[in-house]
């Protein structure tokens, strides 16, 4: 099969340029200069005018399977990333049970595996019940396929187990990554705490909640020289630790989320719950610090954090519903409107959804090079279009860019060769 | 001239002019309840739900007497024995009460943010009793009158108001209210009560209460609440009660003729002490009774009536 006439870009191998894609038995074959003949009986897919890219890679989702398959299951799932061109999916373990033993481990793949749609990569608990008190069965995990550990929303509070943690997963080779939160400074907030938050009646969520945190995480990864990975970070001031800590020669990566790069708490004026994620929605000052963040390669991924939640939690009163934002189907038209808002270089962009989550979790995948999976993501960069409830594959719709019109569309998706999502 | 707003949800929506207007209509609505016959016709086969998801005894009685007075039909709903203790969404029950055809719902509830939601997806109108932290507009309504009517005016007051200022919605309300009218207003709290943010609501910020008790015309008590002390947001009742408690001591360095309010329920003994209460500068019993004035006004108001000022 031939992907013919696209401009492919592809930051793992520094291509920007129109060339054709030769894939068989999900692999690719060959990149040649467009223009060459095609030998007959092949199958074309014509990308004149569209961009050819790696398939995305998503290192932060929740798949909500097991447990709370009401939100979303592995194959609804499967398929709003095939629809946001995302071809590997990193999910979470927050599931129910959690996935913190092999058996659960396996029963997530085979879900994916029946769902045929992408590549669903779990992660595993740090600790046993994400409960933050005895390590989890990471190696035995990592057997049944694990690719990384996380106690992603109940953070490790002690740091005596982190630092443990630390090392044991290193013992695997697996990376660690962490949600920076000190759940008791958060207390009960719900909202960046500022002066809006006090206007607006809503207890606040102080940026130092996730800073004290990342401070914590970044000196115990210095002390063990184990490295971690600082999953959506929101502040400005988590951003300046990294920074440091980069300087410094640590081995700490950080993602950020396209909604702490697009929205403000400004949204949450409305007490519309779609506006409630963790971390909170900061301000504009920290939001430019993100946009410069990932401009100066500080900040190497951009992850969803895809938090499905049913449309009756959601239309609960601005305290009590949960925290989460879907974003898959949203994720490369943020991107785009980041690099036409912005203008950021749009490889530099791709390159924190394809080649850099690669390399933080050693996984295969996000390039376009002879020899690698057939993961490919075809994008029109000129469609115009409004997004709508109607459009969304996911189970839950709680996406405050409901209404929002983006530039740029994902027109099909393939998965080691195989077409699992077009707009034909 | 009509009444530009179907609802009343925040202070902050209001311009001065239209807080002077329903301070100046509200003079007329209290005449009401010195008559011998307490009840006007003017909001006759209107019906006005009370929807109290939180406790509420003042705010609640004032409501619904002025819906009273003023001849409209109410019925009240309050958190137990209705179907919110049942599961039921509030939207759920909000919008079954509207199928009822109310012409007004009057909500208190324990979240900010509720009664504006209310607002945008009812046709009726709806007037916030308080919500979470956010608001309670007529709180501060009647504050302000009670103020008004003492001093005859409210531009270069000095109000003081202290306690826990972080929880208060009451506070709020009435710091957005007496800005836009042109009082001064100090906030008097430990550390631990005042919101991020306040350095920008315009207000003096003092941690410690003596300075001002001889500087304000007005003493705002705030109700301090048990629960705070286990929140660690301050250390005991002794503690509070010596430094941010109104007592005969701080009452006697007060201006000739400065007074003293509470908007209820009071811990005596804790933020206020009987000698303050029930001296002959508390005005606590007259702001109880301009409730209902201020009350009649914003129904009246909301539901239609014209602005009518002498």
């Amino acid at each position: 099969m031939w992907i013919k006439g696209g401009r492919l870009i592809d930051p793992a191998n520094n291509r920007d340029e129109q060339a054709d894609i030769l894939i068989s038995d999900g692999r690719i074959e060959d990149i040649r200069p467009t223009g060459g003949l095609t030998p007959s009986g092949e199958e074309i897919i014509d990308a004149k005018g569209l961009w050819v890219l790696p398939g995305l890679i998503d290192m932060h989702a929740h798949l909500r399977e097991p447990g709370y398959e009401y939100k979303e299951d592995i194959a609804s799932g499967s398929q709003a990333a095939a629809a946001g061109g995302i071809t590997t999916v990193v999910c979470m373990a927050n599931t129910e049970p959690v996935n913190d033993n092999p058996s659960v481990t396996q029963y997530i793949l085979k879900k994916a595996s029946s769902a045929g749609m992408v590549r669903v990569l779990p992660v595993g608990a740090i600790t046993k019940g994400q409960q933050g008190k005895e390590l989890a069965e990471m190696g035995l995990m990592k057997e049944a396929g694990i690719i990384a550990v996380s106690d992603d929303g109940r953070p490790v509070e002690s740091a005596s187990i982190m630092r443990r943690a630390l090392e044991y997963a290193s013992t695997f080779s697996l990376p660690v990554i962490s949600h920076c939160e000190d759940k008791n400074l958060a207390g009960s907030g719900v909202m960046n705490e500022g002066a809006l938050s006090s206007q607006l009646g809503l207890a606040g969520i102080p940026s130092l909640t996730e800073e004290i945190m990342v401070s914590r995480d970044v000196l115990l990864s210095q002390y063990t020289g184990v490295p971690v990975h600082i999953t959506h970070i929101s502040t400005k001031g988590s951003l300046e630790i990294i920074r440091a800590a980069k300087l410094q020669g640590a081995k700490v990566t950080c993602d950020t989320t396209p909604h702490h790069l697009l929205l403000t708490e400004e949204g949450v004026r409305t007490y519309n719950a779609n506006y409630k994620m963790n971390p909170p929605l900061r301000n504009e000052a920290d939001r430019h610090a993100l946009i410069e963040g990932v401009r100066m390669n500080l900040i190497d991924c951009i992850a969803t954090d895809h938090a499905p939640h049913a449309r009756d939690e959601k239309d609960l009163d601005f305290d009590l519903a949960p925290f989460g934002i879907i974003g898959f189907q949203t994720l490369l038209p943020a991107l785009m409107k980041l690099h036409l808002d912005f203008d950021i270089d749009f490889s530099q962009l791709l390159a924190c959804v394809t080649k850099n989550p690669a390399k933080v979790l050693g996984i295969e995948g996000g390039k376009l090079s002879p020899g690698s999976r057939a993961d490919v993501t075809i994008f029109d960069p000129d469609a115009v279009w409004t997004l709508t409830e109607e459009m969304i594959f996911s189970k839950s719709r709680n996406t405050p860019f409901i209404g929002w019109t983006f530039t740029g569309k994902v027109v099909r998706t393939l998965v080691e060769g195989r077409t699992v999502y077009s707009t034909d | 001239m009509n009444w530009p707003h179907k609802d009343l949800i925040a202070i902050q929506d209001l311009t001065s002019e239209e807080i002077h207007t329903i301070l100046d209509m509200s003079k007329s609505f209290k005449e009401i309840s010195k008559r011998d016959i307490k009840k006007v016709p003017a909001l006759r086969g209107k019906t006005v739900v009370l929807l109290f998801y939180e406790a509420s005894t003042r705010t609640r009685l004032s409501f619904e007497l002025a819906a009273k007075r003023l001849s409209a039909d109410t019925m009240a709903l309050s958190a137990s024995g209705s179907s919110f203790a049942k599961g039921e969404t509030i939207m759920d029950a909000a919008l079954n009460i509207m199928a009822m055809s109310p012409d007004c719902i009057v909500i208190r509830y324990p979240y900010a943010g509720l009664p504006k939601k209310l607002a945008q997806e009812l046709p009726c109108s709806i007037i916030n009793a308080g919500d979470g932290t956010h608001e309670h507009p007529s709180q501060a309504l009647l504050d302000m009158y009670s103020m008004q009517e003492h001093f005859g005016k409210l531009d270069g007051l000095h109000v003081a108001i202290v306690g826990d200022i972080l929880h208060s919605r009451v506070a709020r309300s009435n710091i957005y209210g007496l800005k836009k009218v042109g009082a001064h207003v100090t906030v008097v709290a430990p550390k631990t009560f005042l919101p991020v943010g306040v350095e920008t609501w315009g207000v003096n910020i003092a941690t410690a209460f003596d300075p001002v008790v001889s500087e304000a015309d007005v003493i705002m008590m705030l109700r301090v609440q048990k629960e705070r002390i286990h929140e660690q947001y301050f250390s005991g009742e002794r503690e509070y009660a010596y430094f941010y408690g109104l007592n005969k001591k701080r009452v006697d360095k007060m201006k000739p003729d400065a007074i003293i309010m509470h908007p209820g329920p009071m811990n005596r003994g804790v933020e206020i002490t009987h000698d303050a209460a029930d001296g002959s500068r508390s005005i606590i019993l007259n702001q109880v009774e301009n409730g209902v004035a201020v009350r009649m006004t914003l129904l009246y108001l909301s539901l239609g009536g014209n602005v009518n000022v002498d």
